[in-house]
């Protein structure tokens, strides 16, 4: 199916099942235990024997030898493999570092050995008695404020229009502040785990906790030299990603090389200890950014530079993502920096660039709002736009960010009067109100499935996964919605690399990709049903097709058919975005500095909402993420061993049931037709996009303070708080 | 984790003879702590005695009229003791703020004032740690290291951990004794005071419990009245260890003590300090934390101290 032109009139306008409440079809399983989570897949193949890993205990440097006799001759230990015994591997889709083999080490916890052994215990304590010489590369500058005066100023900018002189010049209110943002670590519930079967060398089978099935099959046939043909992986569960599951990672590779070598299938996870510092992190930032405005509030320049570090060839995070599409000004510079470093590798966590971006953009919003004497809310709007700034011809397809701030303003009883701050109390807590803005592009993929009609039930299979967002619920409602039958009537079949290649979970595209997919190949159906009861002009309706009067069952026949969604150029056209506005209330305690919050309000345009619970639960749960960026979670760079030194989840703090108070979502369930036939778009990411931003402000409105360092911990206030 | 054997004994004093006699023993409690250090192999202990069968559970009057609490009363057992939430209230709220309910209901009295530091280089076996490795450096103390939970005072150049408990510092507040048995037979009575140990340069060595002896109870002597408080300052709200904690026992006419979690290798209390209580938080905290020596990074909690009495002090 193409998507060439806005979707118009289609069958979701009328939906009776797309857009309603579900809860999880999958939710029995995941309550009663039995979904099959990747490391808990014990019956999938005889046999399955543990392997654990080995870490790089250096932040980089070279591996000199490995003493592996002790642990070769443990009890119970079936094969060791060390990096040493073979060449560096190929590097997976958009792998930086190389996951194992050679000398080299890039980073602490790169994976340098494993053992298979017959019991967990087994290989866990055979692990230990590895011993490993290294040479350790130079000291480095692991500074980013060094990294960004270095940088500040050079290359070409990303994006730069308008007279920046002019707009920072005569008569101008301007601020020029440098925020910080630390290194997160995705840190989702279920580890990486893998069981994998390469017991012969030859046919490879991956029973993995994936979020993207078709990029990941095609990494670990490239990693491993093998034919794509002769690998089939499996990722029907998945407790949690944020983005460290889209790639290939250690614990696929590791299981694969100790399967070969042991020549029996083996299970292994990485443990917590070794996932800040093994996997991807979102990296730390150093942003500058610069706003001048007319009195009247009207934005006039906008200068935004960002530093972040990777290995060569990586990524960082653009904390710049947004910001040229963001606010209408009349003049703006922007531009990205890298800064390589040996860390362990950064790339994407849950709405990578905008999370960080917004965190220091929208606290700049407010500080120009306190500038300017304007409420903050009231100057978001002041300088809301249509279309691209940079390029007027580029209309949005559909922004209501003006509604998202003007109805949360009122629901969550914004008081746009702005007490002075620190001037309210109850007790022992400073009361503070901050408002931010979010902002998340909206990215579709292809995305194909296969729908069939099997045993009296439509059948639906595609390599989509679900990894606690929904997925299993929102594509049976679209099939459902489709054939026009019941929820019940839809099988659901995911996350195997057998199925049709879908756009996986990423980005906040899949909700919007697949459900598309889901409902191309279900079209496809329709006709090839018609085709085969020979009827033209055929409707589905109440669980039967027909034409003109005469109306049958179709979940007898035994028919497929496969589809996927390709996007058209047209799209190309609109700049797609979600949007929202986050309000938040918290209470600072005048005494310690502790912060805690007290109520949250998100207010999404994010095109329509294809499953309210589901959506609901992506957006508090990104909530939740945003309080942990904004008060607590913080990867501790030893800077004289380049490695994150609070590598676990006693010192690496998320936010906890005790942090979060009420939280309220409002969708405005706006219709987007240049997005999807659906017209819906992606609130995964949305929800935590401008979060952190949002309590930074509130902590200033209660207690006057303004930091601009994340996390907003309570040693950066004790000195600024009131004498006691 | 190495393989170890284990048994459960049922007589605390034969209990302590084989933890001497067998070499590389360690008594279980609840095992919240010891376990998780053993998978890390941070502890690998060649045999386990299960202190369980010990019966040593109940919570009984002394003649002193105080508490005798057995070191297997649970952390939720003994938060909830009517006595104790009467009588030293300071020790529920302690209880309270540590941990989760999960953890609270399987951790022993003895256990709790056992549990290792929480340092982080102490929990990475790669790291050098003088406690873990004795004479192989601290690893939170070498240039760019990550030290903004550690000590303030009371630690050395070899060490600067804290203990974690938040239990033992309303026990300290409270003047509690420990009771052990040696592997002899004998009772011993060791103050909480003497019982944990400044580091030094021995920072391995944390109790003044000699090889194979064991904690049978906690005595509390008779109850001291006051207003009991405790309050634990953390980042989070909940499930994170204090930055600092403060156990304030304030008298009616303004006396009273003070004992202080998060910043030292022991519930850190001095009677000196004690005695300006009259005069304030401040003069208080400048007397107990007299000598400080933080790094960079924990130098707030000596701030952070000061005014979480302060606040406590305004409401005792
Ligand atoms: C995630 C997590 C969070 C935590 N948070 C907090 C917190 O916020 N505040 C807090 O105070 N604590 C906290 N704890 C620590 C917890 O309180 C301790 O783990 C617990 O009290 C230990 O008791 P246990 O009975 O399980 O000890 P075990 O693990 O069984 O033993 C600990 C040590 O005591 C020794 N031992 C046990 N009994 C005796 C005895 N009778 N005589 C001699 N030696 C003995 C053992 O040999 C071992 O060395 C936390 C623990 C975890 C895992
Ligand atoms: S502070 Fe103590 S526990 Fe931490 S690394 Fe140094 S010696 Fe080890």
């Amino acid at each position: 199916m193409q998507f060439n032109e806005p979707a118009g009139t289609n069958l979701f306008d009328s939906a009776t099942i797309v857009g309603k409440d579900h809860t999880r079809i999958d939710g029995p399983l995941k309550v009663t235990g039995a979904a099959p989570y990747a490391y808990e897949r014990h019956d999938v193949v005889e046999g399955q024997l543990y392997g654990y890993p080995v870490g790089a205990t250096i932040g980089h440097g070279t591996i000199t030898a490995m003493d592996t006799e002790a642990a070769k001759a443990a009890p119970g230990v079936r094969a060791v493999v060390t990096t040493l015994d073979i060449d560096p591997l190929e590097l997976g889709m958009n792998n930086v570092a190389r996951l194992f083999g050679g000398s080299e080490v890039m980073h602490y916890h790169q994976a340098i050995a494993v053992v298979v052994a017959d019991s967990f215990e087994q290989a866990r304590a055979a692990a230990n008695l590895i011993t490993v010489s290294y040479e350790e590369g130079e000291a480095v500058d692991y500074s980013l404020d060094a990294a960004f005066e270095r940088m500040e100023g050079t290359g070409e900018p990303d994006t730069q229009y308008g007279d920046m002189e002019a707009a920072f010049s005569d008569g101008a209110v301007t601020i020029d502040q440098m925020y910080h943002t630390p290194g997160e670590s995705h840190q989702m519930m279920e580890p990486f785990a893998s069981i994998v079967d390469w017991s012969d060398g030859g046919d490879l089978t991956g029973w993995i906790s994936n979020q993207m099935i078709n990029w990941t099959h095609g990494s670990l046939a490239t990693t491993l030299g093998i034919n794509k043909e002769r690998v089939r992986i499996e990722s029907p569960y998945v407790g949690g990603g944020f983005g460290g599951k889209l790639w290939l990672r250690a614990d696929t590779v590791l299981a694969a090389l100790g399967s070969r070598a042991a020549g029996a299938p083996v299970k292994l996870a990485l443990p917590r200890p070794m996932m800040m510092n093994n996997a991807t992190h979102r990296s730390a930032t150093v942003q500058r950014i610069r706003l001048a405005a007319n009195p009247d509030g009207s934005l006039r320049g906008i200068s935004h530079e960002n530093v972040s570090y990777c290995l060569p060839g990586g990524r960082g995070e653009n904390a710049t993502a947004q910001t040229p599409l963001f606010y209408a000004s009349e003049a703006m510079h922007v531009k990205n920096h890298l800064a390589e470093m040996p860390l362990p590798e950064t790339a994407d966590m849950r709405a990578p660039g905008e999370a960080a971006g917004l965190m220091a953009l929208e606290i700049a919003m407010d500080e120009m709002a306190e500038a300017l004497e304007m409420d903050p809310v009231a100057f978001r709007l002041a300088n809301d736009t249509q279309v691209t700034p940079s390029n007027p011809d580029m209309p949005f397809s559909e922004r209501h960010f003006a509604e998202c701030l003007e109805q949360g303003a009122e629901a969550f009883g914004w008081d746009s009067s702005r007490p002075a701050p620190g001037s309210r109390r109850e007790g022992d807590w400073l009361i503070g109100q901050g408002v931010a803005g979010a902002f998340r592009g909206a990215l579709a993929l292809p995305s194909g499935a296969r729908a069939a009609i099997e045993n009296g039930k439509l059948v639906i299979e595609t390599d989509m996964t679900d990894i606690g967002t929904g997925s299993y619920t929102i594509l049976a409602q679209t099939a459902a919605e489709t054939m026009s039958l019941t929820m019940d009537d839809v099988e659901m079949r995911l996350g195997n690399s057998a199925y049709p290649v879908s756009s996986g979970s990423g980005g906040q595209f899949g909700a919007v990709s697949s459900s598309t997919g889901v409902y191309a190949a279900c079209m496809a159906l329709r006709e090839k049903i018609a085709q085969q009861l020979g009827l033209e002009e055929a409707t589905f309706a109440d669980g039967q097709v027909g034409s003109g009067n005469e109306r049958q069952s179709f979940l007898e026949l035994d028919v497929e058919a496969v589809d996927s969604i390709q996007w058209g150029d047209f799209m190309g056209e609109f700049q797609k975005a979600t949007f929202g506005a986050h309000f938040v209330e918290v209470g600072v305690n005048v005494y310690t500095g502790e912060t805690r919050v007290r109520r949250m309000l998100a207010v999404c345009d994010a095109g329509r909402i294809i499953n309210p619970v589901t959506a609901r639960s992506q957006v508090i749960g990104g909530m939740v993420m945003g309080v942990g960026a904004a008060l607590s979670e913080d990867m501790a760079l030893d800077t004289g061993r380049g490695m994150f030194a609070n590598h676990d989840l006693a010192s690496y703090e998320v936010a906890v049931h005790a942090d979060i108070p009420e939280q309220e979502v409002i969708f405005l369930d706006t219709l987007d037709d240049v997005a999807s036939p659906l017209k819906a778009k992606g609130v995964g990411e949305l929800g935590l996009c401008g979060v952190a931003a949002a309590v930074a402000n509130a902590v200033y409105n209660a207690t006057g303070i303004r930091l601009r360092e994340y996390p907003l911990t309570l040693d950066l206030m004790l000195d600024q708080l009131p004498e006691v | 984790m190495k393989a170890f054997s284990y048994e459960k004994p049922t007589d605390a004093a034969a209990a302590a003879a084989r933890a001497a006699e067998v070499e590389g023993a360690k008594f279980v409690a609840g095992g919240t702590n010891l376990l998780d250090l053993m998978k890390l192999q941070i502890e690998a202990p060649v045999h386990l005695i299960d202190v369980n069968g010990l019966g040593l559970d109940e919570i009984t009057e002394t003649d002193e009229g105080g508490l005798r609490i057995g070191t297997l009363v649970t952390n939720t057992t003994l938060m909830a003791d009517d006595r104790i939430r009467r009588d030293y209230a300071v020790l529920t709220r302690a209880i309270a703020a540590g941990a989760s309910g999960q953890l609270r209901n399987k951790a022993t009295t003895g256990g709790n004032l056992l549990q290792r530091t929480r340092c982080p280089y102490f929990y990475d076996t790669a790291m050098p740690c003088n406690k873990r490795a004795p004479g192989s450096g601290c690893g939170a103390l070498s240039e760019g290291a990550f030290s903004r939970q550690l000590g303030v005072i009371g630690t050395s150049e070899s060490c600067i951990a804290t203990h974690p408990s938040d239990m033992a510092v309303a026990m300290r507040a409270l003047d509690a004794v420990v009771e052990t048995v040696t592997p002899s037979g004998n009772t011993r009575q060791i103050p909480l005071e003497e019982f944990h140990l400044l580091p030094g340069d021995t920072p391995e060595q944390e109790n003044a419990l000699m090889d194979g002896e064991l904690i049978t109870h906690v005595v509390l002597p008779a109850p001291v009245g006051g207003v009991q408080s405790y309050h634990k300052v953390r980042d989070r709200a909940s499930y994170a260890f204090a930055l600092v904690s403060v156990a304030l026992i304030r008298q009616p006419d303004g006396t009273g003590r003070v004992a202080l979690g998060g910043v030292a290798p022991k519930p850190w209390r001095s009677a000196e300090a004690d005695a300006e209580l009259p005069n304030g938080a401040r003069a208080v905290i400048a007397k107990l934390l007299e000598g400080a020596n933080p790094t960079e990074e924990n130098a707030f909690k000596i701030t952070l101290a000061e005014r979480t009495l302060a606040a406590m002090l305004k409401e005792a």
